[in-house]
């Protein structure tokens, strides 16, 4: 108990300021935040266990963040007969294209010695079979993109509830990693940082612009919900009761039994957009403490120590047997992996998947500043991280409109100065989180929750 | 006939903007490399730092078309591009006496200081954000054409137009001016080669008695240089917008590791690379196939290999390709 002070003593003080956004500002608000507070911490847990557990640096989150949301397309909307009849089958022709070019490249690589001709005759390949691609794909790309552009102009998926796609998004992601991974692994640790950046921003192009997949910048909206609707909630006679009970004291002040009936319909759609965020608190939180167990089984498992061996001294970890290469191939597609999770709960939240809205800033660098400050290779310092950036990302503007007009106070609102300071609110977060992870390099490197290492 | 046709539509919409975007990576490029080369880590703060640096300008420039100064036919920014050169490297000073010079006495490896040039990308992006907002600003005065589409046309009888934009010429001009210079300064003066003694070998270069508090210097001072220039050449072309600034940092990180890192010759190199890739990649050449094949097999389809949706996508797999087969790039780096 008295090791783990801490811990607890900072958990509490972030519950206290969540609770007290509840009551100062709005318990929607501060559900919204809380739950993106769980979204990120998921992600924090994926990054902290390639960079905390192996020490391998990937800035590649957004990627797989938006594969992960992809995958909650996919699964979740109906499928488009139309489209599927308009072109389906040069869509399926293509992938038989690309899974015959990658046996046949797998089948030189196997035979023959490496070589010039070797290299050269296998980027012959990829280059003829990417023209060949594109000249049997576009005649059906173009069909599926006219079907209705309005509403639908792409494949769809296959109409099973969202949640299994938190799943999928995490072979989705895994997927990818496996790629990556194998590709760039060797690389330098910053060359590593830029080239996975990059391949995560090749991804979103990719997104972006295939609308016949994803919708691209059209987005898709009005997903499938695993909670229900507030529509429906507030016609729901349980749901009203329930509403009443909460606020009886409340309500038996009124004596117009109109005004009553009034305020009651105001408690009951405030209620309803409550409840809806309550009941993606808990599954979210069901996926964080599921996972939070698995990772900490696995950091004092004698897998986590080999990892930490690895991460330590890479030299000496390979000396003792230890196969080095795969062991950070497998950590690269776990943490990637965690990650695609994060990135389909995101969508399933939002209820709508918007490629435009991937940015390197919100989705990687901001990921990267929780791992840091929470504190990298200790999972509660990185799910901390996860809930004090958010939560600082969130209310920072409030909080330096509200210093802005303090230390302004004397000058009149019509100050050029002033105004100019007060319209440039929304960026203030940006320096703080600057500021923020700056102090926490130079003054306390570990993080705000160190890692310690404990042989149980 | 229809042969120079075709040779004017690939000079103007391949050959001259190609030429422009590459001459603006590579000037970031070789602030990168320079970076990387002599204090030895991956600014991540490039695009912001060059943003930076066009606001300065920018606000320069605001400031003496107030005054009602000019430059006639010539930006009045050229002009305000040496005050925002001395804001940007007293910015870069003091960021480097504040974070960076702590970790380099620690001598931290090259991650934390990644990390830390994170920390540096959002403060600065939030400085830039917070002084001229966030929004698109043009900033360029002065004669937009040197000749335009239409007047060639009329001069020559062609059917196709050349247009030369002034910024263009201006952009290709000065980039070479100064990357001759910097080669010059690098090769031939005492302190250029300094450097290059310390980018090869820190400590031999100490033991020879090479003072590395003046080297840190004077590598800030050229990349203040290389960065306002640099940003301030791609604002006038286009135009300046925070986000893109940060957006191109990617680019110009491609064309620093295509070249080969720490390689300034090689940056310069990339930056055209990357540019002539990107261009020539995504171009769509029917009209140019029109001119040189007779009518009779005339494509219907545009011709274009990948759509323009794809040009970052481009010039990120050309770096990925490198970094796998010659992580070294292509005019083997680290020798500065």
């Amino acid at each position: 108990m008295r090791k783990n002070l801490n811990v607890i003593a900072a958990y509490s003080i972030m519950m206290v300021l969540i609770l007290m956004v509840g009551i100062f500002q709005s318990w929607n608000i501060a559900l919204s935040i809380f739950n993106l507070c769980l979204i990120s911490a998921v992600m924090t847990m994926g990054a902290n266990i390639q960079w905390g557990y192996a020490g391998l640096i990937n800035f590649g989150i957004m990627g797989y963040t938006a594969l992960g949301g992809l995958a909650a397309v996919l699964i979740s909307v109906d499928p488009v007969q139309e489209a599927w009849r308009a072109g389906g089958f040069d869509i399926l022709m293509s992938l038989w294209l690309i899974v015959v070019m990658v046996l046949v490249i797998r089948f030189i690589l196997k035979r023959f010695e490496k070589s010039k001709i070797r290299t050269y005759s296998i980027a012959a390949i990829i280059i003829s079979g990417i023209l060949l691609i594109r000249f049997s794909a576009e005649p059906g790309i173009e069909a599926i993109e006219a079907v209705d552009p309005a509403k639908t102009g792409f494949l769809g998926g296959f109409g099973l509830p969202i949640i299994f796609s938190w799943i999928v998004g995490a072979f989705f992601a895994g997927g990818l990693a496996f790629i990556v991974g194998k590709v760039a692994l060797g690389l330098r640790a910053d060359y590593l940082a830029i080239a996975t950046l990059l391949i995560s921003e090749i991804v979103i192009a990719i997104i972006k612009h295939e609308d016949w997949l994803t919708r691209g910048v059209k987005n898709v909206i009005g997903l499938k919900r695993p909670a229900p609707y507030e529509v429906d909630l507030q016609t729901t006679d349980w749901f009203i009761k329930l509403v009443e009970k909460f606020n009886a004291g409340k309500l038996s002040v009124i004596e117009n039994l109109a005004d009553r009936q009034a305020a009651l319909n105001q408690l009951v759609i405030e209620g309803s957009s409550v409840f809806v965020k309550l009941c993606y608190s808990g599954l979210f939180l069901v996926v964080v403490i599921i996972l939070l167990i698995l990772t900490q089984k696995a950091l004092y498992s004698p897998w986590g120590r080999m990892m930490r061996a690895i991460r330590d001294n890479e030299e000496a970890a390979n000396a003792m047997g230890k196969n080095v290469v795969k062991q950070h191939l497998l950590i690269f597609i776990l943490g990637s992996a965690i990650v695609g999770i994060a990135g389909a709960m995101l969508v399933t939240q939002d209820g709508l998947f918007t490629p435009g809205s991937y940015r390197p800033m919100r989705y990687t660098f901001l990921i990267w500043v929780m791992v840091i400050v929470g504190g990298s290779g200790n999972n509660f310092g990185a799910i901390l991280g996860g809930f004090v950036v958010w939560f600082l990302w969130i209310e920072a503007a409030p909080i330096s409109l509200f210093l802005i007009n303090f230390f302004t106070s004397g000058i009149p609102e019509t100050n050029a100065l002033k105004a100019h300071l007060i319209e440039s609110v929304p960026y203030f977060r940006f320096l703080l989180m600057g500021l923020g992870l700056l102090f926490i390099m130079r003054y306390r490197p570990k993080g705000i929750l160190p890692e310690k290492i404990e042989i149980k | 006939m229809d042969f120079v046709n075709a040779i004017i539509l690939l000079l103007n919409y391949i050959f001259i903007p190609a030429l422009t975007y590459g001459s603006q990576l590579a000037l970031g490029a070789i602030f990168v490399t320079l970076i990387y080369g002599i204090l030895r880590f991956a600014n991540f703060a490039t695009g912001d730092m060059m943003s930076f640096g066009t606001m300065m300008t920018i606000l320069f420039t605001w400031y003496f078309q107030s005054l009602g100064v000019s430059l006639g036919v010539l930006p009045t920014a050229l002009l305000a591009i040496p005050f925002g050169i001395i804001f940007m490297i007293l910015y870069m000073l003091l960021i480097d006496k504040f974070v960076f010079k702590y970790y380099r006495n620690q001598k931290s490896p090259p991650v934390q200081f990644a990390m830390v040039s994170i920390g540096v990308m959002f403060v600065t992006q939030a400085v830039v954000r917070i002084i001229i907002g966030p929004g698109d600003r043009r900033f360029f005065d002065g004669e937009k054409f040197i000749i335009k589409a239409r007047e060639f046309k009329e001069m020559t009888g062609l059917n196709e137009g050349l247009a030369l934009k002034s910024t263009q010429v201006i952009t290709i001009f000065v980039t070479i001016v100064l990357v001759s210079l910097l080669f010059w300064f690098l090769n031939r003066t005492k302190t250029g080669k300094s450097m290059k003694a310390y980018s090869d070998n820190e400590d031999l270069a100490l033991l020879s008695g090479i003072d590395p508090k003046k080297i840190v210097l004077v590598t800030w001072v050229i990349a203040g240089i290389l960065a306002t220039i640099g940003g301030a050449l791609y604002g006038l072309d286009k135009s300046f917008k925070p986000f893109t600034y940060f957006n191109n940092m990617l680019p110009i990180f491609a064309a620093a590791i295509v070249g080969g890192i720490g390689n300034p010759f090689g940056a310069f190199l990339g930056g055209y690379v990357i540019a002539f890739s990107e261009i020539l990649l995504t171009y769509a050449y029917k009209k140019f196939f029109m001119y040189i094949l007779p009518e009779s097999m005339e494509p219907n389809s545009l011709v274009q290999l990948l759509s323009t949706d794809y040009k970052f996508a481009v010039s990120f797999s050309i770096l990925v390709i490198v970094l796998i087969y010659r992580p070294s790039g292509i005019f083997k780096g680290k020798v500065l």
